[in-house]
């Protein structure tokens, strides 16, 4: 601590260079923050996935709809506890930049195969119900202000009505929480039977299946029943766990995992050269200081750390600002992400990479001020 | 007196490229406690490099350097670091401080070194300070300081840890003659009345005047019978 002042100093010996090279390192790590930060709430959602629950879909693509009539075989098969369906709405409110993820569902099967999802007995009763009865994320109603009572219109992009309008309304009956994870509280689910029998197409099927199984080491055997069951019909299907499904489906944007590694492969890799290059300037230019600091008996170990924790002072201030940054813009971006907030093991991972980044900038430097000759030094 | 500078037999040479260069032949020296010593000689004399040796800034390719007790030649890089933050307070010619920091965080450098609590490397600033004549201009810059009152920091450095020897290397070089005979006059109190050992490398005849004795140095060797008391 007592050489903070001289550590300090040494950072702001020439402003104008510190602050950029510190602005350049801030905005890398904002980046880092960010794009881990999605990957891993990414990861997370998959990482939380229930081992319970199968999810079966066309075989074709998760775009191809399923009879309901499958519902019941696949109910019938041995080791399947209970079976709910799902069908992706896609609506609007508003406006379309307002997406709302929005599910038409069975409420009673489907609040049995989500026992995370809270909703009070009596809110599910009123859902049950009411047949343009929807059920809201506690999120999802602190975003647009809606409460219990209210009447909600949606813009499907998807479904229209058989007067070739897109408009639905519902009523919101219920709000539901999972305490498990907060960043699930922002789906909009209403009642099958109000979209099934509005819609002008597609009547009569579902998105898919969701399958809770008795026994999870059999796992396995029972997706290979239900899409044994359906082989060789028109409607074939692929079932799978929940995990699986949910990397399947963020595979479809891309494997986001890799593009975020290129990406900051190649942010850091330039930004090895731009502070790299800080450093061993920064030495350049002090090497008579570094002599004096060594003739007045600092020796060559205390030179090397020193110059290291100037390193380590600057990578971890740009680090935390820039982490900083990300930790406060990320809840804002969580309409399209999902993710409510940055975890902390991509902050812990970005002090790591503060600490390498540091250590890779600061070594040559510092180990040239620790081999400083004084006398050749001293004489410049 | 005990000396408590000694140097026997030493030789100090240089590799410049193929060739080698001995700056300092055989040189012995011994300088007693609480002297005041002006080394002068023409520049390429070998005064820095003698300086430099009793200094523990390098080493010499043979002989013995034995300062407080101790052949430093003998000392390794790591040992002779932490010599030097014991025994040895260096003056430059240039100043040579801290840009960045103030008169009072320049001269408490020394101290970091040792197990000083803050509190305390706080007070032997001020005393170091007040020495020097500079208590009020602790938290000013060495851009907004003058020639003399800079080397006047640069000598509460040196002195602040309270070392065994001063070593001074032309510490009056970048100064006009009036600012000049102040900072040898503070030399000269230091010695006299601080009881510290001081060895000055200067051009000066006038600076010279100020050390109790003088040593001439010509081609790395000590010019014979050159050695006097000053006035």
């Amino acid at each position: 601590m007592k050489y903070f002042p001289l550590l300090w100093a040494a950072l702001w010996r020439k402003k104008a260079r510190t602050i950029f090279t510190l602005l350049s390192i801030t905005v890398a790590f904002l980046l880092f923050g960010m794009l881990q930060g999605v990957n891993a709430g990414f990861n997370q959602t998959v990482e939380k996935a229930n081992v319970n629950r199968l999810v079966t879909t066309s075989s074709i693509s998760l775009t191809e709809s399923l009879p309901y009539g499958d519902m019941s075989q696949i109910e019938a098969l041995p080791g399947v506890a209970r079976v709910a369906h799902a069908s992706w709405f896609g609506p609007y409110y508003q406006d379309p930049k307002n997406l709302v993820f929005s599910f038409p569902v069975e409420p009673d099967r489907y609040f049995a195969i989500y026992p995370e999802l809270v909703l009070p007995k009596e809110q599910l009763e009123a859902f049950m119900q009411t047949r343009t009865g929807a059920v809201i994320g506690a999120d999802l109603a602190r975003q647009y202000g809606w409460k219990i009572g209210d009447r909600v219109p949606l813009h499907s992009t998807i479904w229209t009505k058989p007067d070739r309008t897109s408009d639905w309304t519902f009523d919101v009956v219920g709000i539901y929480q999972d305490p498990s994870d907060r960043a699930q509280e922002n789906a909009f689910f209403f009642n099958y039977k109000y979209f099934d029998e509005g819609r002008s197409f597609g009547k009569g099927t579902v998105g898919w299946y969701i399958v809770q199984v008795k026994d999870p080491s059999q796992s396995a055997q029972v997706a290979a029943a239900v899409d044994k069951l359906f082989a060789n019909s028109p409607d074939e299907t692929k079932t799978e766990t929940e995990k699986e499904f949910q990397q399947a489906f963020l595979k479809q944007i891309g494997d986001i995992n890799m593009i975020v590694t290129y990406i900051l492969f190649a942010v850091f890799f330039a930004l090895l050269f731009a502070t790299g290059s800080t450093m061993m300037q920064s030495v350049r230019e002090r090497v008579p200081e570094l002599a004096v600091l060594k003739t007045l008996g600092f020796s060559d170990t205390a030179m090397l750390t020193l110059v290291l924790c100037e390193s380590l002072s600057l990578c971890l201030l740009a680090a935390a600002l820039g982490l900083l940054a990300a930790w406060a813009i990320f809840p804002t971006l969580k309409d399209m992400l999902g993710v409510v907030e940055l975890p902390m093991p991509v902050i812990a991972e970005g002090v790591a990479v503060a600490a390498l980044l540091a250590f890779v900038t600061g070594i040559i430097p510092a180990w040239r001020a620790k081999r400083l000759d004084i006398v050749e030094a001293l004489r410049g | 007196m005990s000396a408590i500078v000694s140097l026997s037999n030493v030789v100090k040479s240089y590799t410049r490229g193929k060739q080698t260069v001995e700056v300092l032949h055989h040189l012995s020296i011994e300088i007693a406690q609480g002297d005041f010593v002006a080394l002068m000689g023409p520049s390429g004399s070998g005064k820095t490099t003698l300086l430099n040796l009793i200094g523990g800034l390098d080493r010499p390719s043979s002989g013995e350097v034995k300062v407080a007790g101790e052949r430093i030649d003998q000392l390794s890089s790591g040992q002779l670091a932490k010599w030097r933050a014991r025994h040895v307070g260096f003056v430059f010619q240039f100043y040579n401080l801290m840009p960045m920091l103030s008169a009072e965080r320049n001269v408490e450098l020394p101290l970091l070194l040792t197990s000083l609590s803050s509190a305390q490397r706080k007070k032997n600033v001020q005393a170091a300070l007040t020495v020097v004549g500079l208590a009020e201009r602790a938290k000013h810059k060495p851009a907004e300081l003058s020639g003399g009152q800079a080397q006047r920091v640069a000598i509460a450095r040196a002195l602040v840890a309270d070392p065994t020897l001063l070593v001074c290397d032309e510490p009056t070089g970048d100064l006009d003659r009036s600012t000049a005979d102040e900072i040898l006059h503070l030399l000269q109190v230091l010695n006299k009345d601080h009881g510290k050992t001081i060895v000055m490398v200067t051009h000066d005849p006038k600076a010279a005047e100020y050390a109790s004795h003088q040593l001439h140095l010509d081609k790395g060797q000590l010019v014979e019978g050159d050695v006097k008391a000053a006035a």
